[in-house]
């Protein structure tokens, strides 16, 4: 087992190394950085030349490439366009973005299965029929829709109604906050409440619809047969052996679908002017720096790869035929 | 007695074997469909082309599905003539501004005059353009890589598959988002646009047509036509594909839903399609500081994004409902 | 203690509605007295499952039954999941076809025995699991107290099996239904899944419901036999009387399709040519006729009746229908016996053809023309 997991994370690292370097080819092949400091006229030329030098920009490709390598693996990212170290900027959006991403996980995979089981138990009555319509629905909505329409047609009406803001619909506190964290909690919670949700109704969709097919599968199978057919109560049965092994690929599945959970974590920050990870990466992008760019596909591909080996850990763990060696 | 009369001495001999077994283990509950042969000699391949009539009538006796079907096709339809026929095209500009909806401008004008029916309908158009585009792209390129991997198995799948699995690894917006700025300055920039979201979407079908092919390949039917001679490419183009079909067909519609909401997410940033070409997604993210306002710049794109999605998607349930063998299975 | 018998009356099954209705099981009846093993034979499709899921109340949702089925007096069809779960495991404990998918594959073995004991007694969970190992080494799974702990993945098809009827004896229920239970196995393992069961049997004083279409098994254990066809019994009777004095042609079609060791090596198997109807829809007459070489005209008007057969031994002819192949009536030995057990068959000819040497109304063509004898 053990070596199984090792040899994963090898080949993962591997991996990853090589997609740094498509990616970097292709942000440094997309244009110059540095296009719109050159193009204005208040700009010392002096500044630029050190901020080319600062940026190795007139290196060769390998070259720059290894600087950055070589420094990453030691925790440090560079420099952004704007001459500002990597490392901070990356910790604080990181945090931001963490704070939306775990807990709108945590609670969809809670939706999810509790909605997945309903509606698979009362399969084809009303309940089924609307818990499915809505599923689709929420899969089918590209998530700034969803953020839009919380946005517009929740958030503003309600303050409007009410006469004072009760959910704010940007950035993830407010500007002047300050006190202890208990003071500064119901701001925080205030700005957290609509984008979560948001993230929440994209994410769970997927899941319940999935769970609801596992438990019907399960429910048809010959042990839950046989364990009705042994006396035991509906509800041990229910519980021990239809959701004990329904719950399994649904496990997976989310563990899997982690990665999909942080694109949409960036769209919702966008929506909701979010000082987080996504819209840091965004704005790296269209900037052309590479360094911000390099610095977020590694932390993403890092939460992917470790969230992917623990889907295939917790799949051991919990069905016994599976046994890696 | 049976009347056999009317069957071919080879199936009349069929129906003798079947039944001459010990007791009665094997005896079909119904008789076996005359004139269900080809020239394939064992008839192994009847199995799925049998089973296409049935999946049909399954589809369209799907309410959801149908729904699905009407509503997609008639968006499609709508788009298409609305180009030929309608009075404004989408790049035309009036003198009404900001203009709720009237009878001249069933949803309303924008800022700059400009019909937003002829935009939201060339919106649509030019989404459900892209997502057949990248669900041909997708599908043909999945497949091919899917079942090299899988029938030949051993190295080349390995290979092949840890390909695949450098694509998986990095979150598909990421890249997304890298490749599509870099094609973001360019105008018409659509083809490129489908390209990259089809060079994201092959893996899933890979994966599944490799799954697939695995196990076919150690099923008896496959083995029979092996010792039969056939060949590598008789073996996947007759047999196999034909039953790897289904989940194949549902995967390339499920793709079209998620490239559609890929696009638009794209257009909404910025980096999708470009003005003066129109998609929803972009037109959502023009209209949405005026959602309180002048809602019909909002709503109108919102809606008809939601809606052919989610046609789509009934479309790929349908499919997948009407192809499921395992419906209402009783043994007596 | 109420008698614990399982009497079926008139059950009718049906999957689905109005005219594509499915109808498995159209009538059947019998009663298992406790003690004794009733063999159901048929082929797939005759509805025989369907009668052992549907006394257990684990039928599909989409299946209507009706009639009547009792446990003990009391009424099984219709009642609730939680009443039921009072019954079975302890009054009425079914195996299954498949041991490979019966069982849950992520508990052990011991647990799953453990959790049927504490379903239905008093016990705790170290002495639950005492009493697995004794059941495993009972069904004869070697080095139980080791094995006890180890998944179903980590048994082999026939020892799984063994398993499940361990299970099933685990609470010495007075009724085991046992559908198909070798079916899926080896004939090699057949033979010790087979003692497994008679071990049960001997140790709880089980009846048994012993489900097949191998006649082979159901000569070694049956007491009583009951032919199905087409969702109906078309034949019952001591295990003698079905194998030796078979009254339905369907029955000497079975009988006579089976390899005896007995004979001459150059006889040939005689067969039923055509295959079983759909059980869609209503029919008239005999479901057998179109493949009864005894077929007249009253076959396809009227669905015969069970009716009690008179036997050889009766010294009195049984009428003939006017236009039926009549058999001479034969005086044989005088005296019938009155408390001779119930032979009951459904044809219109079932005196005359009880007469007749078993299979002998099919003929022994087969698949190629070449004689055997060469």
């Amino acid at each position: 087992m053990l070596a199984y997991v090792i040899r994963r994370l090898v080949v993962s690292v591997v991996v990853l190394f090589l997609a740094t370097i498509l990616v970097f080819l292709l942000v440094a092949e997309s244009g110059n950085p540095l296009a719109l400091l050159k193009a204005n006229p208040k700009i010392a030329h002096s500044t630029i030349v050190a901020r080319e030098k600062l940026l190795h920009l007139n290196d060769p490709l390998w070259q720059r490439y290894w600087i950055w390598f070589s420094h990453a693996v030691h925790g440090d990212f560079g420099t952004t366009v704007a001459g500002q170290p990597v490392g901070p900027q990356l910790t604080s959006h990181l945090l931001v973005t963490l704070r939306m991403v775990i807990l709108a996980t945590l609670l969809s995979i809670v939706l999810a299965i509790a909605v997945g089981v309903y509606a698979a138990l009362r399969q084809n009555k009303l309940p089924d029929h609307i818990a499915t319509v809505t599923n689709f629905i929420f899969l089918a909505a590209p998530v700034f829709v969803v953020g839009l329409l919380l946005k517009e047609f929740v958030a503003i009406p309600i303050n409007q109604h009410l006469n004072r803001i009760v959910f704010y619909t940007n950035g993830e506190q407010s500007p002047t906050l300050s006190g202890s964290f208990l003071q500064r909690f119901p701001d925080y919670a205030a700005h957290t409440v609509l984008p979560t949700i948001t993230l929440i109704l994209v994410t769970y969709s997927s899941w319940a619809i999935y769970q609801r097919a596992s438990i019907l599968e399960t429910l048809d199978s010959d042990y839950v047969r046989l364990a009705r057919a042994k006396g035991i109560s509906p509800r041990r049965v229910l519980i021990r052996h239809v959701l004990r092994n329904a719950l399994i690929p649904v496990t997976t599945v989310i563990a899997l679908d982690f990665a999909g959970v942080l694109g949409g974590a960036v769209i919702t920050e966008i929506v909701f002017g979010w000082q987080g990870l996504g819209v840091w990466f965004l704005n790296g992008v269209t900037t052309l720096d590479i360094n911000i760019t390099l610095a977020y596909l590694l932390v993403t591909a890092v939460f992917v790869i470790l969230f992917n080996l623990l889907a295939d850990v917790l799949y051991a763990f919990l069905d016994p035929r599976i046994r890696y060696d | 007695m049976t009347d056999t009369s009317d069957l071919t001495p080879r199936q009349q001999r069929r129906q003798m074997v079947a039944t001459t077994e010990a007791g009665m283990h094997t005896l079909p509950s119904v008789p076996p469909a005359a004139g269900s042969d080809d020239q394939d000699q064992h008839g192994l391949t009847g199995e799925a082309r049998g089973q296409l009539a049935t999946v049909i009538w399954r589809f369209f006796h799907d309410p959801q599905a149908m729904v699905g079907l009407v509503v997609f096709v008639g968006l499609a339809v709508a788009a298409v003539l609305t180009q030929l026929f309608w009075t404004y095209g989408s790049t035309s500009i009036t003198d009404t501004l900001n203009g709720p909806p009237s009878p001249a401008h069933p949803f309303g004008t924008n800022s700059i005059g400009g019909d937003m029916f002829a935009q939201v309908m060339r919106g649509t158009l030019q989404d459900i353009e892209i997502a057949l585009l990248v669900a041909l792209m997708a599908t043909v390129l999945g497949t091919l890589v899917g079942a090299v991997a899988g029938f030949y198995g051993g190295r080349v799948d390995s290979t092949l598959m840890r390909f695949v699995d450098l694509i998986l690894v990095i979150p598909v917006l990421v890249v997304l988002i890298v490749l599509a700025n870099v094609v973001a300055k360019q105008t018409d920039n659509w083809f490129w646009l489908a390209l990259i979201i089809g060079a994201l979407s092959w893996t899933y079908i890979a994966r599944l047509v490799r799954a697939d092919f695995l196990t076919l390949r150690e099923r008896d039917f496959v083995e029979a036509s092996r010792a039969l001679g056939a060949s590598n490419r008789r073996l996947i183009t007759r047999h196999m594909l034909p039953n790897a079909l289904g989940p194949i067909i549902v995967n390339a519609t499920i793709t079209v839903a998620l490239s559609i909401s890929l696009e638009s997410t794209l257009s909404f940033l910025g980096l999708g399609i470009q003005p003066p070409n129109v998609s929803l997604g972009l037109l959502i993210d023009q209209g949405q500081d005026s959602a309180t306002t002048e809602w019909w710049l909002f709503v109108f794109p919102v809606v008809f994004l939601i809606v052919l999605i989610l046609s789509v998607f009934f479309i790929g349930d349908g499919l997948r409902e009407a192809l499921d063998p395992k419906k209402n299975r009783v043994r007596a | 203690m109420a008698d614990p018998t399982l009497s079926v009356d008139k059950l009718k099954v049906d999957f689905g509605q109005g005219d594509d209705a499915v109808h498995a099981v159209r009538g059947i009846s019998f009663t298992l007295d406790p003690h004794q093993v009733l063999g159901i034979v048929g082929e797939s499709g005759s509805g025989k499952s369907v009668t052992a899921l549907a006394a257990m109340g684990l039928l599909p949702k989409s299946a209507v039954a009706s009639g009547s089925i009792t446990y003990a007096g009391k009424e099984l069809l219709g009642l609730r999941e939680k009443e039921l779960a009072t019954i079975r495991g302890v009054g009425i404990a079914m195996i299954f076809q498949d041991p490979m998918t019966s069982l849950n594959p992520v508990y052990t073995v011991g647990w799953q025995i453990a959790e049927a004991i504490q379903a239905h007694q008093e016990v705790t969970k170290s002495e639950a699991m005492a009493k697995a190992v004794v059941l495993l080494e009972t069904v004869g799974i070697p080095n139980a107290a080791d094995r006890v702990g180890n998944y179903p993945h980590e048994f082999s098809g026939g020892m799984r099996q063994r398993v499940v009827i361990a299970i099933a004896m685990a609470n010495n229920p007075s009724v085991i239904l046992a559908d198909e239970p070798t079916t899926a196995l080896d004939v090699t393992v057949q033979a010790q899944v087979l003692s497994s069961l008679k071990t049960a049997l001997e140790e709880t004083g089980a009846s048994l419901l012993l489900i097949t279409h191998d006649l082979g098994v159901i000569a070694g254990l049956a007491d009583r036999v009951l032919v199905m066809y087409a969702g109906r019994p078309v034949e019952i009777g001591t295990v003698e009387q079905i194998f030796y004095e078979p009254a339905m042609p369907y029955t000497h079609g079975l009988l006579g399709s089976l390899p005896r060791l007995d004979s001459d090596g150059n006889e040939r198997l005689r067969q039923i040519p055509g295959s079983p109807p759909s059980m869609v829809g209503d029919r008239q007459g005999c479901p057998f006729a179109i493949r009864c070489p005894l077929r007249a005209d009253i076959c396809d008007r009227e669905e015969p009746e069970l009716r009690a057969v008179v036997g050889p031994v009766d010294p009195v002819g049984a009428d003939s229908s006017a236009d039926g192949p009549g058999a001479p009536a034969d005086p044989g030995p005088a005296g019938a016996d009155a408390t001779a057990p119930v032979h009951l068959a459904a044809c219109h000819f079932a005196d005359q053809v009880v007469r007749l040497p078993v299979a002998s109304m099919f003929p022994d063509t087969s698949a190629d023309h070449e004689d055997v004898r060469e």
